[in-house]
This record gives C-alpha cells, structure tokens and sequence, in this order.
C-alpha cells in the first residue's frame, strides 16, 4: 500500500476543515469492516481505497475513532465531466477533505501560442472550452483587435453576438442535461442533447464544422451567413423556447432533483467574489457581475437583456440560473437578427494581423464565466506572451470548500453544477 | 395518477412521432454546403491541370505541419498551353494530423484547395490516411463534381493565348486601320478556338504578326507579394 495519507489525523482537531461538524457514525462507532483497513474494497470509481493509517492493523487497536478513508474519484469518471482527479477523504458518507488534481489534458496551449500566427492561434482557442467555442474564439480576436484598436464592422459583430448567444445556449443545455444526469435524472439529458443538435446544425450550417469553428477573424468574420441564416434561426428560437419549457418542466421543481439540490454546496456572495468565482456560479450567488453589462464588448449596450441571479448561491440556483439564462439568450438572439443589416463582415486589414507593441487584456462573458485573454505583443505576427484566464479554473478553485461536509454523493452534484470543462482548466 | 396519465401521453406522443435516427453506415445524412471535410485539391479543367502551383504558402500556415508540397517547371508552360509556369509536383497530406481549420483554403492565392466534404477516414494502416496527389486530386474532383464549384477568379492567358489576342488584334488593326478599336476581350473557354482560327487569318494578311516577340511577360503571379510579405515578417 503506497502512498498513504492521513489528512484528518495529521492536522490538529480544531484545525480540521470539518471540526464542527458532528461525525455521522458518531464517535462510539468503531466497527469498521476490518477489510477496508487491508485491501480494495470497490470504492466508487474502480480505484484502490486506501486507508488512512498503517496498513493491517484493525482500526480498533491503532485508534479509538473513526478512520478517514482516501477515495480516488477520476480521472475516468464520468461524474467529473472530463480527466479531472479528485481525492476525497471521506468519513463514512461525509467528505472531510478534498485534494484535487488537475492537467491530465495539459497541452501546453499557451506556450504553444508563442509559436503561432493570430490566425492560427483562434483553432487553439477553439479547442480550451470545447463546448463554447465561438465564446472563445471571441475573447481572443477581442484582445487582438483592442491591441491594434480595430473596428469591427456592425453586421460582424452581431453575427458573433448570435452566434455566441446560441453558444451559451447549447452550453447551458449541455450543463443541463448532464448535471441532471448527475443528479440521477436521466431523461432531460435526451431532450437537452436534442435541442443542442439543432444548433450545432446550425454552426455547421455557418462556419463548417459542428464545434472547432475557427470562423472569427481578427477584424471581422471568416465568411457571410448563408441567405436562409436568418429564417433558420428564427426557426430555431422557437424550437428552444419549447425545448427549454419542457427541460425547465421536467426537472427543475421535481421533488427528488430539489433534494438533491437545494441548500448543497452553498457558498455566499463574499466569498464566491473572493474564490474569483464568475459567471453563473458567481451570479447564483446574488452578485449580479457580467462582463456583457459591466464592460460591453460586441454590441452588448444595443441590446436589452437581464442579468438573472440566484439568492442562496447552492447548487440549485446555479441550476437555475443557467436555464434562465438560456433565455435571455433567446430574447438577445431575437434582437440582433432584427437589428442586423447587410453590409461588410471584416474590417479592412492585411491578411496577417500584425498588432503594435504592447500589451492588452481584454475579456468576455463565456458560458462559464468571465474569460480573459492577456497578450504581450514585441510587434510581431505571434504573440510574445499569452496568457488566459479561465472561467472554469477560477470556478474549480471553490470546489473544496464547497465539498468539504458535504455527503460524497452531493460532490458529485457540486462539481456538476459549477460546469467544469477540462480542456479549459487544464489548456 | 394524473402525472401518470401525463406521463403517458408523452410517451404515446412520441411513439407516434417519426424516426429521426439514421442507420449510419447504410445511410449518410447529407451534408451542409459549407461543411469543412478534409483539404483536397482541385482540378483546372480548361487547363487539364490542378491549380496548384506548389507555392507552399498552405504549408506554411499550417498549424499542425500536416503537408507538404513540392513544384517543378511546368512543362505546359513551356509549350505555350498553360499560364502557369510552375505546377505542383507531390503533395502530402497526412489527414491524421489535419484539424479541418481551413487555414490552407483561406491563404491559397489559386483556388488550388479546398475543404472537401471527404470526412471518412477508415483505412487499413496507418499510412492509409497520407494521401498523395492523386488522391487529393480525386478527392477535389469529387468535390468539384458534387458541388458545381466555381474557380472564384478566371484564369490568366497562357502565352498561346496572348499571341492570339495580340494577333487578333493587330488583324482587326490591319483590317480597319481609320478606327483603332480596343482588342475584343477573349475569355478563357472560348481562347482556343479563336486563337487557331484568327492566327491562321492573320499569318495569311501579314506574315510580320507572325514573328513572336523575344520575351513573352510572365504571367502574374498572384501569390509572390503575399509570400515576400509573409517572408519578411
């Protein structure tokens, strides 16, 4: 037996992060099949479970309470939405300590920007969040163009806002379908999928492909929307506004999902702010920040749209304010395709974006949350330093404090609701 | 019992409903017109030769490094039927390492490559998915075939058919001398007919037309300027 922690009994008692929680066996019980202290008793995820204190001696000799038991969670658990890797220390049921681990899917994407032209870099980009790539693509041209103060023509710009909009939807929806999944529904998870196929019908329709797009362009867009665009979209909305309806109906006030859900993994206002928590984790929160309202990029400030935010910041409310989100998404959707006209879709530039020297940080509201993109340019057509801010790394930060006290299945809801993609977290 | 019976009229509502699953390898959806399957290369077929001259601008932009490319003289050139005078000689693609970004169809000066709608890329080896030019340039025909493509740009004239405009011209001179007319514009599909017809007229009125200057001005070549562009920075 290798690699044995004892994260409980090495810390001081008052120190421990659950100290004021009572245990859930209680402190008499001390029956612990004595097989859990020598072998791999199955835990959850196939791994080996390891006991916290020296291997083949019975609890009951070595200790007069409770022993922590190590469980390995991930990377190949379907509950972690990607290679992520969490090691629970778990008493009983309850969680007591959480190590997470991150950059099974490290690819090194920032150094690898060093070495590529801006236009390459945005199929870099497609590939950070890879179920919100136009959300991306858009925070980096963003950056570019504020280096070399470009203006983008209008139609350009609302043909990104439409299509990030409807990014953020099949984001949410696919948040939807699988956080219900993991909260043991399985049903919504068929009708979300379904609806975020008629979407990706449509960005195949527009840029090509169904998800590395690679249609933005420093200055503008790669190529027009086709002529029946407009029709499709339109089409579209209406089938979302029904297909949310009936996600919203099928699972939001179901009895066993509000148990699952309502009051777990609470965080507050301050210290979501304080954890960088953003996005809709941040506004589930009560602290209504988005960068579309705050620092609008696009043409955000022609549009209307509300900012919904929850009132307890737990995991419902992440939830919840996702799905109505989606919504608004809808409504900002409707109003570009009234207010688009015809007209230009790339800014007259060389080929080859070269921006001045300098430094720039430009960031957007993802999905996930607030993106940033920071680049040091020496002038030339590759960036000298990239840096990224990821909405979903930021978020990840909170999830042992949300965990820790928490019964071991509800970490599962926990980390669903805060949408983690590892292609993000890890670039 | 009445969420029951809800229930079950969802279920009744979607027994009813057609089928949308398709039986994928007996059936393949169709795919979009813009769709971006894997690069393949295209074919010129007034010139009878692929628009790719080998100047290894997509090799270059390539993110991945999935190509590569080599020219030579193009032997049309030299025998006056073609305004190309390099013409691509091999060309690889490893569809393995492609991304399907379509970087190379973006910088391609010459409508020479294009996103083709190919996107299945069962083989039997690993080496199965490098294809070569042939390959490429089938797949490109295929493509070009299904979709109706059209070259964005004509063609330049090849030498034959810049001595024929010239001739033409200087026949319709000869033959109105009072009123010098600008030369009729002769497009590409119809240059060869007209070319053997009036060269012919005109070795019969003058025999001086038919003299071929010393040097015959290159044809332009689109992508120098971006390239020294690009090889300067």
């Amino acid at each position: 037996m290798t690699n044995i922690r004892n994260t409980r009994l090495d810390t001081p008692e008052e120190s421990r992060p659950n100290a004021g929680l009572p245990s859930v066996h209680g402190p008499q019980v001390l029956t612990r099949d004595p097989r859990l202290l020598t072998g791999t008793v199955g835990g959850t995820t196939g791994g080996t479970t390891e006991h916290s204190g020296t291997p083949h001696t019975p609890a009951l000799a070595r200790s007069p309470q409770t022993l922590d038991l190590m469980l390995n969670m991930g990377p190949q658990h379907p509950a972690t939405h990607g290679v992520f890797r969490m090691e629970l220390a778990i008493d009983g049921e309850q969680v007591v300590d959480l190590i997470p681990h991150i950059g099974y899917l490290h690819r090194g994407s920032e150094k690898l920007c060093e070495h590529e032209i801006y236009s390459q870099i945005i199929t870099l980009f497609d590939r950070l969040d890879y179920v919100s790539n136009f959300n991306n693509e858009l925070g980096l041209v963003l950056a570019v163009e504020k280096l070399m103060s470009i203006e983008v023509p209008e139609r350009a710009s609302y043909i990104r806002m439409v299509l990030c909009e409807l990014n953020r939807i099949a984001s949410h929806l696919l948040f939807a379908g699988t956080f219900a999944l993991d909260a043991g529904a399985l049903t919504p998870s068929l009708y979300t999928f379904r609806d975020r196929e008629k979407i990706q019908a449509i960005f195949e329709a527009t840029s090509g492909a169904r998800m590395m797009h690679n249609f933005f362009r420093v200055g503008g867009i790669k190529e027009d929307v086709a002529e029946d665009f407009g029709a499709r979209v339109t089409q579209l909305l209406s089938e979302l506004d029904r297909g949310i309806d009936e996600v919203d109906h099928i699972l939001t006030f179901g009895e066993v999902f509000l148990a699952r859900t309502k009051g777990v993994g609470v965080i507050n206002g301050p210290d979501a702010v304080d954890w960088g928590l953003s996005g809709p984790a941040l506004r589930a929160s009560n602290v209504p920040y988005d960068v579309r309202v705050y620092e609008p990029y696009c043409l955000y400030d022609h549009v209307e749209f509300g900012v919904p935010v929850g009132s307890q910041g737990d995991t419902w409310d992440r939830y919840y304010t996702r799905i109505l989100e989606m919504r608004e998404s809808v409504g900002i959707v409707r109003q570009c395709l009234g207010q688009m006209k015809p007209g230009p879709i790339m800014a007259p530039l060389r080929r080859i974006a070269r921006p001045p020297k300098g430094e720039v940080y430009a960031h957007a509201e993802n999905p996930r949350g607030d993106f940033g993109v920071y680049i040091v340019s020496d002038g030339g057509e590759k960036p000298y330093r990239l840096k990224v801010r990821p909405p979903s790394y930021c978020n990840l930060m909170a999830l042992r404090d949300l965990v820790v006290g928490q019964y071991i299945a509800d970490a599962v809801v926990i980390l669903g609701s805060l949408d983690i993609v590892l292609g993000e977290v890890d670039r | 019992m009445i969420n029951s019976w809800k229930a079950l009229g969802v279920t009744l509502a979607s027994f009813t409903r057609k089928k949308v699953t398709a039986e994928y390898p007996k059936e393949h959806l169709p795919v979009d017109e813009r769709y971006m399957g894997f690069p393949a290369l295209l074919w010129d077929s007034s010139r009878d030769e692929p628009f790719c001259t080998g100047c290894m601008v997509c090799v270059r932009y390539c993110p991945t490094q999935c190509m590569k490319a080599e020219m030579h003289d193009n032997p049309k050139f030299a025998s006056g039927d073609s305004h190309r005078r390099k013409i691509i000689e091999t060309f690889e693609i490893n569809l393995n390492r492609c991304i399907l970004c379509g970087i190379c169809v973006d910088v391609c000066n010459f409508d020479a490559i294009e996103m083709s709608h190919e996107h299945e890329l069962a083989g039997r080896g690993r080496n199965d998915q490098r294809v070569d030019l042939p390959q490429l340039l089938a797949m490109g025909r295929k493509y070009q075939t299904e979709t109706g493509w059209k070259p964005s740009k004509p063609n330049a004239l090849s030498p034959k058919e810049k001595e024929a405009q010239a001739a033409a011209a200087a026949a319709q001179a000869s033959e109105t001398p009072a009123t010098p007319r600008p030369a009729p514009l002769i497009t590409p599909a119809t240059a060869p007919m007209t070319a053997v017809a009036t060269a012919s007229a005109a070795q019969l009125l003058d025999p001086a037309t038919t003299v071929r200057p010393a040097h015959i001005p290159p044809a332009p070549d689109m992508g120098d300027s971006q390239d020294k562009e690009a090889a300067a920075g």
